[in-house]
Order: C-alpha cells, then sequence, then structure tokens
C-alpha cells in the first residue's frame, strides 16, 4: 500500500523522537517499505553542526543506524532552509514531494493553546501534503 | 585554531571541500537554556538575553525618572567625542576602506564563504534589496533631499572643505559660485554615504559570515574575536561583546522608530493636514511594529526578503519618477559630476588632520561614522545571514562597490533636483524655506517633491516609503538581535523574535511619551567610538582567517 515512508527528525532531539521512528519502522516491514529520514538545517552553524555537509553526514549516519537497529531500508534526505523558525513546514511540505513519499509518519507535541496561533507542524503537514500523513503523539 | 578538524565524537570525517573548520570544545547551544514558560516554548542564551534585556529597561527607567540629567549627559558626551576623535574616526574609516579594497585585488579575494563549494543562498535581486532594506534605505529617504541642500546653502559656517557659498548675506545668488558649490554639495554628501559606510558594514559582515560559515562557529559578533581572544569568546569576554551589540542594535532601533514616528508625522501633518501628536506617533510606532511583527513571524523567505523586495522597488519607482520629471539629460550629467567630483574630492574630504572645517569634520562626518559604526553589530551581522556562497572578491564588490554607486546616483537625483530649485526659484523655493531659511528637516523631501508634478501622489509614496523602510529595519534588526540573544541559534523559538520585536515598539513608545529619544540616541551613537576599536581589530581577524583560509 505505500512504498516510500516520509520521516522528519529533529537532529538536536532525536532521542525524542523514539514513538515515531518505533512507528515508521514497523509500518515499513509491514508494507515493505523504505523510509526516507528527513531533517531540515539552516546554512549557519547550529547546535548539532557546522556545516551542511556535516549535517548530512551525522543525518546519513543516523538513517544507517535505524535501517540496522529495525532491519528495514533507510535513505537520508536534508532539507535546507534559510529561517528554520518560520519555515520548517514548508520546507518538509517541499521534501514530500522531493521524496515521492505516500506516507509521512511524524511526531507532534500534545496539543496546547497556541496551538491556535502557531500551528502545529504536524497539523501543518497533515493539513496541506498530498500523501497520507500519520501523526503520532509524543 | 585553524586545523582540518578530525574525526569529532561521533567518528564522523570532516567535510570535503569546504576548508578550516576552527576546533573548539564549544558547542553551539551549550549554554542555552531551553524551557517553557507556559505554552511558549524558550531556547535562551545564558546569561546574554537576559542580561541585555535588563540593562536596556534599566536604561529606559533612567532616560524616563532623569530626562534632564540624561539629555545632558548624553547631549554632551555624543558631540564632546565625535569632535574630540574626529581625527580617530576619519583614520579608522580610511582604513576599512582600503582594507576592502586591498581584499579584492589579493588571492584572498577568491576564498567562498561557506566553503569552496558553497550555493549563494539568494539571487542578486533579493540579496541587493535586503542589504539596502536594512542598512541604509530610511537614511537615504530623510538624507537625500537635506543633506545635499543643507552644504549647497548652509549658512551656519560648515560648508565642507571651506567650499564657496552660493548666497550673498541677503540671500541673493552669487552666479559664479553656484557651480563649484554645488559640486562640493553633491560630493560631499556622497562622501558620506559610499565607500566609507559600506566599508564599515562589509568589515563587520565579511568577519560574522567567514568565522560563522567557513569556521563553524555561532553566528555571532563574539565569534569574529576568536582568533584574538580564543577560547575566552565563550566566557564573559563574549557575553560583554554580545551584550552591548545587543544594546546597541536594539536602542539604535528604538530610537530611530522613535524619531522617525515623527518625522513620518510631520509628512502625514504637511502633506494631508494629520495632526502632530504624541497619540498621532504612538498609533505609528505600534503599525511598523505590527508589520515588522508580521514580517518577522513569516520569517526571512516569506517576509523580510518579500518586504525589501517590494520596498526597493516602490523606491526604484520614485527615483525614476524624480529623474524625469526633474529632466533626466541634467541628472544624468549631474550624476556624472557627481560621480568625478567624488573621485576629486574623496582624499582631501576624508584627510583626518589639519583642515578647518570643523563644523563639516566633527559635526557631520564624525557623526555619521559613529553613527554607520553604531549600527553594523546589526547590518554586518544581517549582511552575513544572507550572504553565504559568495567568494570575498565578489562579497566586497557587491557590498561595497555597488551600492556606493547607487546612493551616489541617489543623491544625484534627490540632491541635484533639490538644489536645481533652489537656484531656479529663489524667492519661493520650498527646499530652501524648510532646510536654511527654517531648518525643519524631516519636510526637506516632501518640499522637494512639491516642487515636482504630481506632488500628492508623490509623497504618499514617499511616506510609505519611510515607514516601510523603518519596517525592513525593525524585522532585521530583530532577526539579529534574537540570533544573538540565543547563542547564534538561527532556529530558536518564534515567541522569542516576537518578544524582540514588541520590545523594541515598546521602549520606542515609552521613551516618545517620557521623553528621552534625543539623549538615548545620542547614547547608541557613542558606542560608535568602542565599536570602531572593535571593527579595527575585526580586520586584523579577518586578515588572520583568510590566511588560514587559503592555507587549507
Amino acid at each position: 500500500m505505500f512504498k516510500t515512508i516520509m520521516t522528519p527528525v529533529d537532529m538536536a532531539h532525536p532521542k525524542d523522537l523514539s514513538k515515531s521512528l518505533q512507528c515508521s519502522a514497523d509500518l515499513a516491514k509491514h508494507y515493505g517499505a523504505k523510509i526516507v529520514f528527513v531533517a531540515v538545517t539552516s546554512t549557519t552553524p547550529g547546535s548539532v553542526a557546522h556545516t551542511p555537509e556535516e549535517f548530512k553526514t551525522k543525518l546519513e549516519a543516523f538513517a544507517q543506524e535505524q535501517a540496522e537497529a529495525h532491519g528495514v531500508d533507510a535513505t537520508a534526505h536534508m532539507a535546507i532552509s534559510h529561517d528554520p523558525t518560520s519555515d520548517v513546514d514548508d520546507v518538509l511540505l517541499k521534501a514530500v514531494t522531493d521524496t515521492g513519499a505516500d506516507l509521512v509518519v511524524m511526531q507532534s507535541h500534545m496539543p496546547n493553546i497556541m496551538d491556535y496561533v502557531w500551528p502545529s507542524n504536524g497539523g501543518k503537514i497533515a493539513e496541506h501534503a498530498k500523501s497520507s500523513v500519520m501523526v503520532v503523539r509524543g | 585554531m585553524a586545523e582540518e578538524s578530525e574525526n569529532n565524537d561521533m567518528g564522523i570525517p570532516a567535510p570535503e571541500g569546504t576548508a578550516d573548520i576552527i576546533d573548539t570544545d564549544y558547542e553551539i547551544g551549550q549554554d542555552n537554556i531551553e524551557t517553557k514558560v507556559g505554552p511558549f516554548g524558550l531556547d535562551i542564551h545564558n546569561p546574554v538575553f537576559l542580561v541585555s534585556g535588563l540593562t536596556v529597561v534599566v536604561f529606559v527607567i533612567y532616560a524616563l525618572l532623569a530626562p534632564t540629567q540624561a539629555a545632558d549627559f548624553f547631549g554632551w558626551l555624543r558631540p564632546a567625542l565625535t569632535s574630540t576623535f574626529d581625527w580617530f574616526f576619519l583614520t579608522a574609516a580610511n582604513i576599512f576602506v582600503i582594507f576592502c579594497l586591498v581584499l579584492i585585488v589579493t588571492p584572498y579575494g577568491k576564498v567562498r564563504l561557506g566553503g569552496a563549494d558553497a550555493k549563494p543562498d539568494y539571487g542578486y535581486l533579493g540579496w541587493f534589496a535586503m542589504l539596502f532594506a536594512a542598512g541604509m534605505g530610511i537614511g537615504l529617504m530623510f538624507f537625500g533631499v537635506l543633506e545635499p541642500a543643507y552644504y549647497f546653502g548652509t549658512p551656519w559656517g560648515d560648508e565642507p572643505l571651506g567650499t564657496v557659498r552660493p548666497f550673498t548675506e541677503d540671500g541673493q545668488l552669487i552666479e559664479a559660485n553656484v557651480a563649484e558649490a554645488k559640486r562640493m554639495a553633491l560630493a560631499a554628501t556622497s562622501y558620506h554615504w559610499a565607500l566609507h559606510p559600506w566599508a564599515i558594514y562589509a568589515v563587520v559582515a565579511l568577519g560574522l559570515a567567514l568565522f560563522s560559515y567557513n569556521k563553524g562557529l555561532p553566528l555571532s559578533i563574539r565569534s569574529a574575536f576568536y582568533p584574538i581572544l580564543g577560547e575566552r569568546v565563550w566566557g564573559w569576554w563574549g557575553h560583554t561583546i554580545d551584550i552591548v551589540a545587543v544594546f546597541a542594535t536594539l536602542f539604535g532601533l528604538a530610537t530611530s522608530l522613535g524619531l522617525g514616528a515623527q518625522q513620518a508625522n510631520a509628512g502625514l501633518e504637511f502633506v494631508y493636514g494629520i495632526p502632530n501628536n504624541v497619540t498621532a506617533q504612538v498609533i505609528l510606532i505600534v503599525l511598523i511594529t505590527a508589520f515588522a511583527l508580521v514580517s518577522v513571524v513569516r520569517g526571512l523567505d516569506g517576509g523580510v526578503k518579500v518586504l525589501s523586495e517590494f520596498n526597493m522597488l516602490l523606491a526604484i519607482l520614485l527615483l525614476l519618477f524624480v529623474l524625469f520629471t526633474a529632466g533626466a539629460v541634467g541628472i544624468f550629467t549631474d550624476f556624472g559630476k557627481t560621480l568625478v567630483a567624488y573621485v576629486q574630492e574623496v582624499v582631501p574630504l576624508s584627510n583626518p588632520i589639519g583642515r578647518e572645517d570643523d563644523g563639516y569634520r566633527q559635526g557631520w562626518t564624525a557623526f555619521y561614522w559613529a553613527w554607520w559604526i553604531s549600527w553594523s553589530p546589526f547590518v554586518g551581522m544581517f549582511i552575513a545571514r544572507v550572504s553565504r556562497g559568495r567568494t570575498v572578491r565578489e562579497f566586497i564588490t557587491c557590498v561595497l562597490i555597488i551600492p556606493s554607486v547607487v546612493c551616489i546616483f541617489w543623491m544625484a537625483v534627490f540632491g541635484g533636483t533639490a538644489i536645481n530649485d533652489m537656484i531656479a526659484n529663489l524667492g519661493d523655493s520650498a527646499v530652501k524655506a524648510n532646510v536654511i531659511d527654517s531648518y525643519v528637516p524631516e519636510l526637506s523631501l516632501f518640499a522637494m517633491l512639491e516642487s515636482l508634478p504630481l506632488a500628492s501622489i508623490t509623497s504618499t509614496v514617499g511616506i510609505v516609503l519611510v515607514i516601510v523602510f523603518f519596517v525592513t529595519s525593525s524585522d532585521s534588526g530583530s532577526l539579529v538581535i534574537d540570533t544573538i540573544t540565543a547563542g547564534g541559534k538561527i532556529d530558536a523559538p518564534v515567541p522569542q523574535r516576537v518578544f524582540w520585536c514588541t520590545f523594541e515598539g515598546m521602549v520606542a513608545i515609552a521613551l516618545l511619551i517620557g521623553g528621552g529619544l534625543s539623549s538615548l540616541q545620542a547614547m547608541v551613537i557613542s558606542t560608535g567610538l568602542p565599536f570602531t576599536v572593535v571593527l579595527l581589530l575585526i580586520c586584523v581577524a579577518i586578515w588572520k582567517g583568510l590566511a588560514a583560509e587559503r592555507r587549507a
């Protein structure tokens, strides 16, 4: 039913994502799909990496690690954003197209009052992505 | 420093083709506090965020509680500094220009910001639009008419290089002096808006871009000091540098927002008869802040860039309108003459010693240099943020040479038209009435537009431009402050940039109502003196950094 599962990851806090990682791995095994781990970075040095190249290397290592841990086929896709604070949603939506994913599995925080002002990433992706979206509560 | 970083803790090889990451144990964000206050997420640098915020509050309270003392002290301090240290400001600015020009021709010009394989983040159009909108736009609106007209007609003894006066004591034209006075007025104005200010911005921007994109240090002012201070930049040395930068940026923006609201209000009164009072000015500040808020929330690409491009388009339209209605042939001749005059006079004008034109050199030039320098952390950091992927040579050509030519053209169009109006309509020139006969600087632009057709439409465009230029300074400034106070992270949560943008508007309103805009602006400009030393050190750091980059 699904061929490519896109799983956005926050490389600064990969430990918080255990649920969505587990979920996407289970779905990948069930449908025989491959996972694309997508992470967004800016070009300025950040807490994860000093350069986009270093970021990409770390992301690829992460994907490799996940593939081995769960026994699934996984690749990495780095997306560049000029201003991650405000356009991470748009960058992720573009990544859905770029990776050709037909399912997005992503983790979202518990909803709170501020979601009325600034919608959560998961909510916005679910609203606008052409593919199926599964939002896993963290 | 300056060694290719070895395998890091995760056993990942260093990036290839990007050169020379500085090997430091500092991790970006290690001093940050990540927490939640109610529903708001926070990711702030400890202690830069808190100390900067509190210092700003303390100074606002001081200006509100002791307005006379603050006005007396800072009103004395600023002119005292620019008059005493005029030679230092002039010499330093000359060094920055020469430094930049040397970088263009040396092999260091080949170094690419972001590593050998980096691609530019922005196309030329968006890049230029953002350069202008952040750093200079509002000044061009305010001084484009005022400054050339002032030098041309000044009866106050501050003619540039003590040049001839075109008017007699009783206001009659001295035909023989007109051409020379006009030439010098346009050259002297161009001097303040061309190579020197852009070299100041370019030095800061290049320092930050180099140490951030090529060396992997956080995008914060302190990073440019790594070659000089070493690991100490991560401690209180660095905190102090960043705090002073935040402080100068926030007060620079807030005071010009407050004073700008008064100017825009004067323009609205002149054009539409809208009452000129504190209520109207507070509404203007709220309006500008609201637009800036939308812009920062939409982000760099969706807000700041779009607004900057709109702004540039509108400014070009106004420029073309003035150019053609005032006579394109005459203006192009003026532009040619101004360029020649600039080249001829730039050396005598930038000579720091043995001059007698104190009024011009200390009152205008040193003031401008201190002003540009006090703004340079903000504008430089913003330019750095949008300049990844350019080579040093391309960067300096585009940040120094091209904006200089554009500014000289702008001055030739607006200033030339204004001076021609003063010559042609000696008795009833609105420019002369508002600049020379009675000094009402905020009306100078509108007075010039009045001498051209469709004045009501162009004045409206002028007011919109003034307001939008304030928005584009305010939004980019808020992003810069947010990045510095988040320890160089540009992905801090949205509420933080909303906080800084709002805070800046509130400081402006508090000072507008309570008084103190001028005194605190004087204080900000006074920070130009210590920052001049800082900028000279950045030049040394850039040189060292580029040398290491070439070896890599």
